[in-house]
């Protein structure tokens, strides 16, 4: 009788790249639910453009680089992608502005890097990065969270779609009518002009420890990824190290000055810190790769975060700490690498 | 009875793998019937192969010498059972490389007749270690848990520094496999006696005898033989049933909580690890008189149709095992020697069973897992690498073929378990890219030391000439010196002596 060849091991893997991200979309899925609650149903078109621009994106460019194009449109990192950048932008975004950060994330980042599992910068950061400073204002248009107690505007579905399109809105609304800054936003202008913290806390928009809404988005955000890492789809040294990274300096300036810096439970709760720690900094292909390498990643990360929102010129700065993280990977892992078993420890620095 | 200590040291990583034994371990250990023909490879170890000392037509008995060695590394065979050799010629073998090698090919005639003068010692307390090692070599002995090394070699290597450990390993911790598993069961005795020989032979007073938490009734035998035996050099480990926690460094680290360094032997650490079948064989020799012709063999799988243990007459031809198995199923596909994570696939069943052959494993075909991703850097395969390599990084320098980088990331400590294979969500073959990576850095190496061996040789050569042609100018000018107080005739004759011994250069 003759038999099939094949190279050892004989047992067949668990685990597979589409389900990964399959799964980590499905994590996301409370989070969203979340953002359409607070800020409407933007989130939705939004993502309907960015999965559309994305999907494009990548086929354009495995067509181009003559990849298999039904294995790697299935692989769902594109989906990912997509999911990440509608969390990053406003819910009312002009669909021009969503599809830059799209085909920039998928075409520039990623391909061009080389495609999946080559790309040194988080595509959906590195997409965004670029409408932000090529949108600037387009940006800014963060609408009041869905909280009973403010004068909320509710959108309805045609305005909203609207605006997606063609970036205007019908005579009757007016962009200052329905815009609001940030917490983020508020909270650095008002320190800035010599506010305290504690003053700036009884803002209508504060809540008990972020901005009211993004505290619960942020929670929804931190249950999808509890989950993902009970399913060991991410691993917790990375959320841990953004966390300490953010937290510790934070904690400390605010026990130092608690008036003139902001709480870190309002750093955490603010913005993008549980989305990055769970979700954005996760992204592996950018990140390190060792246990070790992860911690100091996620911490840098953290800090990044912490020092651009309190000394830069952004008000949030999740995008660019993950960025510049990602610059330092390299150097990151190789300093890292594990203490081989068998090997002493001063082997390594040969 | 003695109760099992567990383990003091722990093991990177690791996997928890489907033990799939009982498939096989749910009926005592058969013997499996002499075949028709026994195909004796001169190669079933470590080493250079045996030289044959039979010829074609010769009749031979069961236990007689066939082949013997004249190197330092190499293991005598002999007849596993009586009847005439009919060929010494290639067959289909189960190697790495190629696929075919030199065999004594035995007709049985039934009789199974053994050797009258099987040498049994009397007591083998009463030799040195020395000739006691040296009759092990005789016996065939190599090392049974798979890397056949020649098991005397292994030991006389061992005792020429300090020891502190003889480490039994009855940690099978591949899936499916279950000889060792079952000898201990069943001949625990055997297992125990072989280690008192070993003992001896090392002159050591302590032997942990290892075997996995999962095999609750091996422990059970083996602390019953234990208890009998009251020999309290003896202690029973149990170390947690984690795949590779039976790789030979990787028990030293369970057992001891010493890593064997790179590139060294666990009796850098003070240990000699020996297998549980190799101490059993070594008793069958050396207190039964029985050489190393017959081994425990699991054959298993979801394309064998009554999986079980068979003890089996080394040249036996698979196909004839499988047959006393009951036979393939409909969906035998794969035809794999040795365990699912490490073992060897082959295409033809017409190989023999060697002293290798712990297991011989059929699959169904493998389901189709979607095609090779590229790697997304996830590190599960770091996480579960129970030598803390980076494979992704591995790998990574693999396909640049940056052998510096891959020397400095430890490719040559990687051990080539598979773990890493199993969690890479982008079904990348690492180990096979890693076998390859090896196999490339080696050739390279071995070109690199011809060159080198060249370069001295050219280097030694001009020194040689140069000494030489100083040593001839010496004596010229002796001569010259010598000369002015003798005759010219003389002189010349030395002259051309001189010129002779150039041209013999
Ligand atoms: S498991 Fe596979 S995909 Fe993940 S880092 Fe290792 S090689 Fe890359
Ligand atoms: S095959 Fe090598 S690299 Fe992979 S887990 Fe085993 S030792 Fe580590």
């Amino acid at each position: 009788m003759q038999f099939s060849r094949r190279d050892a091991p004989f047992v067949t893997p668990s685990q597979s790249v589409p389900v990964i991200m399959q799964q980590v979309l499905f994590a996301l899925i409370p989070a969203a639910l979340a953002h359409v609650w607070y800020f409407g149903f933007g989130f939705v078109l939004n993502l309907l453009v960015a999965a559309i621009f994305c999907a494009a994106g990548e086929y354009f460019m495995l067509r181009l680089r003559k990849r298999a194009i039904e294995q790697f449109l299935y692989d769902y990192s594109a989906m990912v992608t997509a999911a990440l950048i509608a969390f990053a932008l406003p819910s009312l975004t002009p669909w021009w502005v969503t599809a830059t950060a799209s085909l920039f994330a998928i075409v520039v980042a990623k391909h061009l890097y080389g495609g999946l599992g080559f790309n040194i910068f988080n595509p959906a950061m590195a997409g965004y990065v670029v409408v932000l400073v090529a949108f600037p204002l387009d940006l800014n248009l963060w609408t009041a969270p869905r909280m009973g107690d403010l004068d909320y505007h509710y959108l309805t579905f045609s305005e909203i779609a609207r605006y997606t399109l063609t970036g205007t809105f019908p005579d009757y609304l007016s962009f200052d009518a329905i815009s609001r800054a940030t917490p983020l936003d508020s909270v650095k202008s008002g320190l800035v002009g010599m506010q305290t913290f504690q003053e700036l806390q009884t803002l209508p928009m504060m809540g008990d420890f972020g901005g009211r809404g993004w505290e619960w988005i942020g929670n929804f955000t931190a249950m999808g990824g509890g989950w993902l890492l009970l399913r060991k789809i991410i691993r917790w040294q990375i959320p841990l190290g953004v966390f300490a990274g953010l937290l510790l300096p934070a904690g400390i300036m605010y026990l130092l000055q608690p008036g003139i810096h902001a709480s870190p439970g309002f750093y955490l709760f603010s913005g993008g810190t549980i989305l990055c720690a769970f979700f954005i900094a996760t992204d592996p292909v950018s990140a390190a790769t060792s246990d070790r390498g992860r911690l100091v990643y996620g911490f840098g990360i953290g800090f990044l975060i912490y020092a651009i929102r309190r000394w830069g010129s952004y008000a949030d700065g999740v995008a660019f700490a993950v960025l510049l993280m990602n610059m330092a990977t390299p150097a990151i892992d190789y300093l890292t690498r594990p203490r081989i078993v068998g090997h002493v420890k001063d082997e390594r620095k040969t | 009875m003695s109760a099992p200590t567990y383990d003091l040291g722990k093991l990177h990583g690791g996997l928890r793998l489907p033990a799939e034994k009982r498939l096989a371990t749910n009926q005592s250990i058969q013997l499996l019937p002499l075949p028709e023909q026994l195909f004796l490879p001169l190669s079933q170890h470590v080493g250079d192969a045996a030289q044959p000392i039979v010829n074609i037509g010769e009749r031979v008995l069961k236990g007689q010498l066939i082949a013997e060695t004249d190197s330092s590394l190499s293991a005598p065979i002999h007849a596993s059972s009586s009847g005439k050799v009919i060929a010494i010629e290639p067959w289909p073998v189960a190697r790495r490389y190629g696929n075919r090698a030199p065999c004594i090919v035995i007709e049985c005639d039934g009789d199974d007749k053994p050797i009258d003068a099987m040498e049994s010692v009397a007591g083998y307390e009463s030799l040195t270690p020395d000739d006691l090692l040296l009759q092990i070599m005789r016996g065939g002995i190599v090392g049974l848990g798979g890397a056949v090394f020649p098991t005397a070699q292994k030991l006389m290597a061992a005792i020429s520094g300090p020891l502190d450990y003889l480490i039994l390993n009855g940690v099978e911790c591949e899936p499916y496999i279950s000889c060792d598993d079952m000898l201990m069961r069943e001949r625990a005795e055997e297992v125990i006696r072989g280690a008192q020989i070993l003992m001896h032979a090392l002159q050591l007073s302590k032997c942990y005898v290892v075997t996995e938490s999962d095999k609750p009734e091996a422990i059970r035998s083996l602390g019953e033989a234990m208890g009998k035996i009251a020999d309290d050099r003896l202690i029973l480990k149990q170390v947690p049933t984690i795949y590779p926690s039976g790789g030979e460094d990787q028990l030293v680290q369970l057992v001891t909580n010493l890593e064997v360094p790179s590139g060294g032997l666990p009796t850098d650490v003070g240990c000699v690890v020996q297998n549980v079948g190799t101490a059993a064989a070594i008793h069958r020799w050396i207190n039964l008189g029985e050489p190393l012709i017959s081994r425990i063999t699991t054959i298993t799988g979801d394309g064998i149709s009554n999986p079980l243990n068979v003890s089996a007459r080394l040249g036996t031809r698979v196909a004839d095992a499988v047959e006393f198995a009951g036979g393939y199923t409909d969906r035998a596909n794969q035809l794999v020697v040795g365990g699912p994570m490490t073992g060897k696939s082959v295409t033809t069943d017409d190989i023999p069973l060697v002293k290798a052959t712990n297991c011989i494993l059929v699959l169904s075909e493998t389901p189709d897992i979607g095609p090779e991703m590229p790697c997304i850097r996830c590190g599960e395969c770091s996480a579960v690498c129970p030598i803390q390599l980076l494979p992704q990084q591995l790998f990574w320098y693999a396909c640049a073929d940056d052998e510096k980088q891959l020397r400095k990331h430890g490719l040559t400590d990687c051990i080539e378990c598979g773990c890493c294979d199993l969690v890479c969500p982008s079904h990348i073959p690492l180990t096979a890219d890693f076998r390859q990576a090896k196999a490339r850095m080696l050739e390279m190496a071995d070109e690199k030391a011809r060159a080198e061996r060249a370069r001295r040789r050219f280097e030694s050569r001009n020194e040689r000439l140069a000494a030489d042609k100083q040593q001839r100018e010496e004596e010229l000018a002796n001569q010259k010196r010598q000369a002015k107080s003798i005759g010219s005739a003389e002189i010349q004759a030395m002259l051309d002596r001189s010129k002779e011994k150039k041209e013999d250069d």
